[in-house]
Parts: C-alpha cells; sequence; structure tokens
C-alpha cells in the first residue's frame, strides 16, 4: 500500500459542510476545534471556488520539524499522528502548519491553550485501537475498522477524496480527463511537492 | 538520654534534607525523534488479527469505492 492523501476538488465542491459536520459528529469534536473546514474563495462572487481543508498529512510535515517535545509521528501509511500526552500547547505546529490544521480547545489567560487537537485521518492515536481512552483524546479510530475517515466517505459530491494516494489520483485524473477542464489540485503540491520524511533525521545531522 | 536526642536529630536532619535531594523529573528528550507511545499498525487488532492483505484489501475497496465513474450505469 502506498501513502494516504486528500484530495479536494474545487470544481465539485458545492460549500454544503457535509465533510465539517461528519467529521464533528464522528469523532465528538468539542465546540470552537474544526479539525476540518471548508474554504470559500470570492464567495458570492461567479466562479467562487470552495475547498475543504484540514491537516493534509504532508509528506515532509512543518508540524513535526518545529514540535520541541517531538510529540508527533508518522505511521507506516504516511498518517501524521501525535501524542497528547506530551503536548505542551505551545502553538508552534499551528504557526508552521501551511493549512492552519491545528487547533486548541482552550482560550484564556496567559496564552494557555491546552492540547493540540488536529484531524487524524480517523487513526486514532498511540492508545490501543478503538479503547475509550483513544476516543476521548483523538477520536474514532475508523482505520482500524478498514474504513476510510469519515468526511472523505461522507461527501456528496465526491469532491473530497480520501485515501491510498494512487487510486485517488487514478480517480482524479480520469474525472479531470472527462470534464476536460480543473485539473488543479489546491494545496496537493505545499502538502506532497516535496519527498517523503520520516520524523528521525539522518545520523548527524543538526536537529 | 543524649544519645537517644542526638540519634533523633540526625534522623529528622536526614529526613529534612532529603527533600533538598534533586531528582530527574523531566523527560530527556531525542531531538528530532519521536518520544511518545509507541502505535500498533491499524490491521495489529482484533477485527483484523494482524491480517494485513484483508485490511489493505477493505481500504482498496473503499478507496475505489470513491469512483463514481465504475458504478453501475456508467
Amino acid at each position: 500500500m502506498a501513502r494516504m492523501k486528500f484530495l479536494c476538488d474545487a470544481e465539485r465542491c458545492i460549500e454544503c459542510n457535509g465533510c465539517v459536520t461528519a467529521c464533528k459528529q464522528e469523532h465528538e469534536v468539542p465546540w470552537g476545534v474544526n479539525r476540518r473546514r471548508v474554504v470559500t474563495l470570492n464567495d458570492g462572487l461567479p466562479g467562487e471556488k470552495s475547498i475543504s481543508v484540514a491537516c493534509m498529512h504532508c509528506s515532509d510535515a512543518p508540524c513535526m520539524a518545529v514540535c520541541p517535545v517531538d510529540c508527533f509521528y508518522k505511521t507506516s501509511e504516511g498518517v501524521v499522528l501525535h501524542d497528547k500526552d506530551l503536548c505542551i500547547g505551545c502553538g508552534y505546529c499551528f504557526y508552521a502548519c501551511p493549512f492552519g490544521a491545528p487547533q486548541f480547545p482552550q482560550d484564556g489567560a496567559f496564552g494557555l491553550r491546552g492540547k493540540m487537537d488536529k484531524c487524524t485521518f480517523c487513526a486514532g492515536g498511540p492508545e490501543a485501537d478503538n479503547s475509550a481512552a483513544e476516543f476521548k483524546k483523538y477520536g474514532r479510530n475508523r482505520l482500524a475498522e478498514g474504513k476510510l475517515p469519515a468526511c472523505a466517505e461522507m461527501c456528496s459530491t465526491k469532491a473530497l477524496l480520501g485515501g491510498d494516494s494512487d487510486v485517488i489520483a487514478d480517480i482524479y485524473r480520469n474525472r479531470v480527463l472527462k470534464r476536460g477542464k480543473g485539473a488543479e489540485v489546491w494545496g496537493w503540491g505545499t502538502a506532497y511537492g516535496k519527498p517523503e520524511k520520516s520524523a528521525a533525521p539522518p545520523a548527524g545531522a543538526k536537529s | 538520654m543524649n544519645r537517644i536526642l542526638i540519634a533523633v536529630l540526625a534522623g529528622g536532619c536526614a529526613m529534612v534534607l532529603a527533600g533538598c535531594g534533586e531528582q530527574q523529573s523531566v523527560t530527556v528528550y531525542k531531538q528530532g525523534q519521536y518520544q511518545g507511545k509507541p502505535d500498533t499498525q491499524p490491521w495489529n487488532n482484533a477485527e483484523f488479527k494482524n491480517d494485513r492483505a484483508g485490511w489493505e484489501n477493505k481500504i482498496k475497496a473503499r478507496t475505489e469505492s470513491q469512483n463514481e465513474y465504475v458504478r453501475a450505469g456508467n
């Protein structure tokens, strides 16, 4: 199996927010935390375009690079996850992320943010699969149930595709050939343009 | 009497000073390496019983089902 990726087709997204709702419902995400959201460009004007944005599980994830406590890890399927027990809520990942994916549950005095929360590609976290602890901290682990992320599976127009990158790229290529336009995929180059990088730096490299 | 007093005082001093000892209370980080708990593979659970091929087939079928061009009628 190749790696897991998200792909959003701006030609198809109708800004229904079904993906946002599916994510909220699936993981019981608290008020104020939006793991996924729909962004519309030129809203209200002819030719407006919408895309669904969440953590893209980048090939060379900047959040992993800047985390001072190294709480991020990447699974063998390329999903970027983190250990909330280690997170100190510094917010560096939020500043580094080009997609604004990291979310913080609190907004209190002295910059108190709470532990970072983000899209897990419905793959949970380091707790035991589908345990109560995992659900409480990271939400449901659909990947361990043999299912894809709820947002992609729920998408009514199939604008949001999620899963094995080879397969979703084929689906999209076929789609573009049939309709003859809309070949550009927003965020794809930013997220997956760099070569795959694991959490561990090469030996002798400076941190 | 003096010996008992000295012993009590010495014991008391030892207990009080023990509080001044410095113990390692911070995780020793290896920079650039994941420091958290290890995770298991998604097929390594009660549902898939370590059957990687079975899990991959299920995920592949789900992924391909997102292509409406291959559905019936197209």
